[in-house]
């Protein structure tokens, strides 16, 4: 079942078009990866979801129903423009932010104690915030987002600025969250970063999905039955069927060669060629990453 | 309805236990106090007597120039040279030399002083010289002065306004005074707290808490939230002021009364200054002067009035303001948008003058019903009296006013905070307000 099912969004600025007749339908309990470069309309999309700004065009059903207020309580967002008030303490912050989302008072305040815990960081419920550094308010910032425990937790551009602890750290919550059958929405142009936490993707480029799907489905569909190798000897000659695609010495008498399998071959065939013409150091099949992915298809589109 | 009253509680308790605040609301009063208790001061010790000497050579003055304004003079007899060394080594403060003059043309006269003499002393000796001047004319003619004085007769226009239930007379100091005052009050109090709006929107904006805000509030409650706040923060400072400076001028009123003028001797023949402060007499002079301000003002008008005018200008320009906090990304731009928005409040001060000369006069009347005026026009109008209708008209059209700018101001409002780095001007402003969600 989905969470979230998105129809035909349209939205128009003044002078573009910020997203086309999108739809998107986002799996409960997965992390779900909305990729484009900048200004592709991924915060556009966001904001519609949180109900900031409003689609001209399209439907939104959270659940099978149509968005409304009563979902804000469900929904935690983390936009990548974000702040706090610098004067407030911590403690309280948490609590502001905790009772916007419809929490109660003491509810509110056991779950920020457990959360610290977690960060191991009890002594900041009296800390101003402008006394914390930059990464203690991420942390800040990321408990505000999901303290209300929200099926649906939508961050932007989550890593940005996080330094590689913190931003493990984040990743391990996020994991956790999933077990617990939220489901995130990640949003980002930088891809490698979520490449490995997602479970869906889906790609949109000009404010047009040109991508959508399981991250597995999606790679293998871009898989090119290209293999890399790194062995010491050259190579001689191959049987038809695989062709040597580059070969380069990369250092102390070690070439790497990239080779492309024809469909009717199999892999093992080729490893056992080589295994009889050089020592074979290492094999793999080269995979797209998803930074690839998106720039053969926004290339394949422009083209076709 | 809830996160309204969240986000107002956050706003009041936020900015409640400021520092600023409190020291800004309990050294005010202080302030004011100083102020009050510095004005006596001067006044008691602008009292002392100013001895001028006068060489009068007409022989036409002696004995017969009295002194204004705490000037005394003092007639010498020595020679002019003498004299003027005399002011120059600073063992006579002013001197003033009559030549023999012709009455009908006294020409001649001169003031020898080491500092110009201010306008007040030197129009105070003018009158002196003049009516010594003129008696010696009206015996010259050989009129009796008694009959000439009968010809002078004072005259006091008693004004009664037959406009309320009773006849009643009316005031015009006091209503004048009364209206300036609470004029001023809602021209402060609209000028301090919906810059603070201002200020809050801005920050708000540029420090990024706006869009995960929005996220759980409509931007309209998030705004109303603010401004309501704020509001309530400025009602609490506003009667904590009136309570403590009251409480201080009650505590050292009489105590700087008792060293006024009026009863120094009594107070220097060692009669405790407390006791002076509750004698019989000093109470009955405060009570008169209360109930003269009861009797020629409308109090429960007056009042009322007075809080719908505070609350609704404050409305009216707190929405006015918050819009220009969301249109901006910092401070130094907010200029060019605040100048339309200081010029009503600014042009009300400024007809303040018209205003009072002629309260029921066509400027007076139209500025007193154009909400951008009205909440300070109104106020000075009041305690001249205004017809109902006038007052009715005004009333409603300012709850019009409030309900328009705060409907402008939430529709620029939820575009504009969300927008960093345009470049906004009027017609982007218009855009946005005409903008659908």
């Amino acid at each position: 079942m989905d969470i979230l099912n998105a129809q035909g969004i349209t939205k128009r600025y003044a002078n573009h078009l910020a997203l086309s007749n999108l739809d998107l339908a986002i799996p409960n309990a997965s992390i779900f990866g909305l990729l484009g470069p900048n200004g592709a309309g991924k915060t556009t999309f966001l904001r519609i979801i949180n109900q900031i700004i409003f689609a001209d065009e399209g439907t939104i059903t959270i659940e099978n129903r149509p968005l409304s207020q009563n979902h804000i309580e469900m929904i935690g967002y983390l936009p990548e423009e974000r702040g706090l008030y610098k004067k407030m303490k911590v403690g309280e912050h948490l609590l502001y932010f905790a009772r916007l989302k419809g929490l109660n008072r003491t509810e509110a305040i056991k779950r920020i104690k457990v959360w610290f815990k977690k960060f191991d960081i009890p002594d900041w419920l009296d800390k101003k915030v402008e006394d914390l550094s930059k990464g203690m308010q991420q942390k800040v910032q990321f408990i505000a987002t999901v303290l209300h425990e929200p099926k649906l937790i939508i961050l932007d551009e989550p890593f940005s600025g996080f330094d590689p602890i913190n931003a493990n750290l984040i990743k391990d919550e996020i994991l956790e969250l999933r077990e617990k059958g939220s489901s995130i929405i990640f949003s980002t142009h930088r891809m490698e970063s979520v490449e490995e936490l997602c479970d869906h993707i889906a790609l949109i480029n000009e404010g047009v999905k040109i991508l959508d799907g399981p991250k597995r489905d999606i790679k293998n569909q871009f898989r090119d039955n290209i293999y890399s190798l790194e062995h010491l000897t050259p190579i001689k000659e191959l049987p038809d069927g695989f062709e040597i695609k580059t070969s380069q010495k990369i250092d102390e008498g070690m070439t790497e060669t990239i080779i492309h399998i024809a469909d009717n071959q199999k892999a093992n065939d080729l490893l056992q060629v080589l295994i009889g013409q050089t020592e074979v150091r290492s094999f793999s099949e080269v995979i797209p990453s998803i930074n690839d992915i998106f720039i053969k298809t926004v290339k394949e589109q422009a083209h076709g | 309805m809830d996160k309204i009253w969240l986000i107002l509680t956050r706003e009041y308790t936020s900015r409640v236990k400021k520092k600023s605040f409190l020291l800004a609301t309990f050294l005010t009063p202080l302030l004011m106090g100083g102020l009050y208790a510095a004005a006596i001061y001067f006044a008691v010790s602008d009292s002392e007597e100013k001895i001028i000497k006068v060489i009068d050579e007409s022989g036409l003055f002696v004995d017969k120039l009295e002194g204004r304004n705490s000037v005394v003079f003092e007639f010498v007899t020595e020679p002019v040279d003498s004299a003027r060394k005399k002011v120059e080594n600073g063992s006579f403060i002013g001197l003033l030399y009559i030549k023999d003059v012709d009455i009908d043309d006294p020409q001649g006269i001169n003031y020898y002083s080491m500092t110009t003499p201010g306008i007040d002393l030197i129009r105070g000796m003018n009158r002196s010289l003049e009516t010594v001047v003129r008696d010696a004319k009206i015996k010259k003619m050989g009129f009796s002065k008694s009959a000439l004085d009968s010809l002078n007769t004072d005259i006091n226009i008693t004004s009664i306004n037959l406009s309320g239930e009773n006849e009643k007379e009316g005031n015009s100091g006091i209503a004048m005074a009364v209206g300036i005052f609470s004029g001023m009050l809602i021209y402060m109090f609209m000028l301090i707290y919906g810059s603070q709006v201002m200020r809050g929107v801005m920050q708000e904006k540029t420090s990024k808490i706006v869009e995960i805000l929005v996220s759980s509030v409509r931007p309209f409650h998030l705004m109303m939230g603010k401004i309501l706040g704020i509001a309530a923060v400025g009602l609490t400072q506003f009667i904590l002021w009136i309570v403590l400076t009251v409480s201080i001028i009650s505590i050292a009123g009489p105590l700087l009364g008792g060293e006024s003028a009026e009863d120094m001797v009594a107070a220097q023949s060692g009669i405790a200054q407390a006791e002076l402060a509750q004698s019989p007499e000093a109470q009955n002079k405060l009570l008169a002067a209360i109930d003269e301000v009861v009797d020629s003002v409308n109090i429960p008008l007056l009042v009322g009035s007075f809080f719908f005018y505070f609350l609704s200008g404050y409305l009216f320009y707190a929405a006015l303001f918050a819009m220009i906090g969301a249109v901006v990304d910092s401070e130094a731009d907010t200029q060019q948008f605040m100048m339309p928005i200081m010029l009503p409040l600014i042009a009300s001060m400024m007809f303040l003058g018209v205003i009072i000369k002629d309260p029921s006069g066509p400027i007076a009347f139209w500025m007193s019903i154009i909400p951008f005026f009205s909440p300070i026009i109104m106020m000075i109008r009041i305690p001249f009296d205004v017809p109902l209708w006038q007052l009715v008209l005004s009333m409603t059209l300012m709850v019009l006013g409030f309900l328009g700018t705060t409907w402008m101001a939430g529709r620029v409002y939820r575009i504009g905070i969300l927008m960093h780095g345009a470049k906004v001007n009027y017609k982007v402003m218009f855009k946005w307000l005409m903008m659908k969600n």
